[in-house]
């Protein structure tokens, strides 16, 4: 009895499982194969790479590789200098007006950028960032979660350290640089797995900033190349559908713990 | 003595404005600033070249109100909520608790749940793609086997919300599921063992026991996934555009349209409002329940 549940269990599990990667399988087997044999599902037909040579010559993807990855950079580097200093002065120092401030920081927590695109846009344009990966990167860089999360990483360091440090002659700024910030390690390798995912696939923000492929990010380039105007076929784009998550995909398979471990700190703090 | 104590906190109420400053830049410049200009341009008319805009009141509302299709979009979101919410909550639970026990290949089920997490919702909506298209998708190649006709899933209002709603499940649900699985660690041995010893069976130790212990979890993920409700929007653009006839069309996607393909902003800004409205209202559930946890611990 006991191990037809145990059984059951697994095979319920595994089945899900399954379930849950068909898509993914299905995209790589119709990249894999010519499109009638893709559709038609024929088991023994050969494989070919010939969609990812086609779908890489459809659209300049390089470029939508290197947008992607500055994007992605510029924004970490924004989050990592505003919210360490926001959250350490939140955290460690007392001044008048503090807890007004974090109440309207917490705030923007529930005003999601992706609602206030018509006027986020408006400001961009006004200031002369429309088109620019900087426009695009810039209404994240102010996270209130990436703030929230430091303050909680700089309130655990132990005040001690902090005491020695000034006895020491270490100045606020480098009290901040040689303690804080190295014992915050984990705290921002979370931080940063947990944005680099999130700003590699976003789409709706990006679509509306960006209007050349010169700043076009993967997700919007990927949308434009598989619209049904273009005519493309379903083999084509599931090679670039794969290419484009590719190296997302791959790091998260390498690194699956630090992954969810990552999302799992993001989350509950 | 005093002096210098004076001295100090002066000195850290300056460091502390100039440490916050770039970040109260950007937060003014990119959150509270548009979300006061959304609630001013809501109210007034929407300029033409020959009539300039006017204050107009409530009368944008009103005109949303009148509006059919706002609350056929309405009705959506609703719907698209009240089904991906408690779905994806149920998976969610189902997926930590098998890959919490003894099961083979627990490392394989663990990555094929979360996958679709690490995707972005424009690949996955390509993925889905393969799927729901008539006549050559897989669901339409499983139906033929077994002699069904072929179904255009995105192409006819019954069931183009429903594909949408079922792409958001399977990309939020491996999302929701590490965190039962963190709470599911944290549930101590002795209870089952206690709960073996009294015999209880494993659905009454389910029920009575991890369940109310997950709660605080679910309630956490069920915030989540209603911000969730109101944002995942990006594979309409891919899968149906919100079509056919707004059959499958969500708030968002219906702001977008509005502000950048009918250059209608008085009426953009009026839906972000009651947007915000209502994910104000989550947050004060968010922060009843956050002091209720901590009052647990």
């Amino acid at each position: 009895m006991k191990s037809l549940t145990k059984f059951m269990d697994s095979f319920g599990a595994i089945l899900l499982a399954i379930i849950w990667i068909a898509p993914l399988l299905f995209a790589f087997w119709a990249a894999t194969h010519s499109t009638s044999d893709a559709v038609n599902l024929n088991l023994f037909s050969p494989w070919t790479l010939e969609n990812f040579r086609v779908a890489w010559s459809g659209a300049p993807w390089l470029k939508y590789f290197i947008n992607t990855f500055l994007l992605v950079t510029v924004i970490l580097i924004g989050q990592f200098f505003l919210t360490t200093l926001a959250g350490f002065a939140f955290a460690q120092l007392q001044f008048p007006g503090k807890d007004f401030v974090f109440i309207l920081v917490l705030m923007q927590l529930f005003i999601l950028p992706e609602v206030l695109i018509v006027e986020n846009y408006a400001m961009i344009s006004r200031l002369g960032l429309f088109d620019t990966i900087l426009g695009v990167g810039m209404p994240y860089m102010a996270s209130a979660f990436g703030i929230f999360l430091m303050r909680q990483a700089f309130k655990g360091v132990p005040i001690e350290l902090h005491e020695a440090a000034r006895i020491e002659g270490c100045g606020l700024l480098g009290i901040l640089w040689r303690v804080y910030v190295p014992l915050a390690k984990p705290t921002y390798l979370a931080y940063a797995l947990v944005s680099v995912s999130t700003h590699w696939n976003n789409f709706l923000w990006p679509l509306i900033v960006t209007n050349s492929p010169e700043t076009r990010p993967l997700t919007v380039g990927l949308s434009i190349f598989g619209a049904p105007e273009n005519g493309v076929d379903i083999s084509i784009i599931s090679a670039a559908t794969l290419m484009s998550v590719a190296p997302l995909l791959i790091a998260f398979l390498i690194f699956q713990r630090q992954f969810v471990q990552a999302f799992l700190r993001a989350g509950i703090k | 003595m005093s002096a210098h104590a004076n001295l100090e906190r002066r000195r850290q109420a300056i460091y502390g404005w100039l440490l916050l400053s770039p970040a109260a830049v950007l937060l003014t410049l990119f959150a509270f600033y548009p979300s006061i200009a959304t609630l001013w341009s809501s109210m007034f008319s929407r300029g033409t070249r020959r009539k300039p805009t006017e204050f107009v009141g409530t009368e944008n509302y009103a005109e949303l109100f009148a509006d059919p299709t706002f609350w056929l979009v309405v009705k959506n979101n609703l719907l698209y909520a009240g089904v991906t919410i408690p779905v994806s909550i149920f998976i969610a639970l189902s997926m930590a608790l098998w890959a919490n026990g003894k099961i083979r290949a627990r490392g394989f089920v663990r990555t094929a749940y979360f996958t679709p997490t690490v995707l972005p919702m424009i690949a996955a909506a390509n993925l889905w793609l393969f799927f729901y298209t008539p006549g050559l998708g897989v669901l339409d190649q499983i139906g033929s086997l077994f002699g069904l006709p072929s179904v255009n899933w995105l192409g006819q209002p019954e069931t183009a919300l429903w594909a949408i709603i079922i792409v958001t499940i399977w990309k939020e649900a491996g999302f929701f599921m590490i965190f039962y699985l963190a709470a599911l660690q944290t549930i101590p041995e002795d209870l089952k063992e206690a709960a073996d010893i009294e015999g209880a069976s494993r659905w009454t130790y389910t029920r009575r026991i991890v369940l109310p212990l997950l709660m605080p979890t679910t309630l956490f993920i069920a915030v989540n996934a209603m911000i969730n409700s109101v944002k995942l929007i990006d594979h309409l653009f891919i899968l149906t555009k919100g079509g056919p006839s707004d059959a499958s069309k969500l708030i968002l996607y219906y702001i977008w349209e509005m502000a950048f393909a009918f250059f209608d902003a008085p009426s953009a800004a009026a839906m972000t409002i009651m947007v915000i409205a209502v994910l104000g209202i989550v947050a004060a559930v968010q922060f009843f329940y956050l002091d209720k946890r901590t009052h647990y611990q």
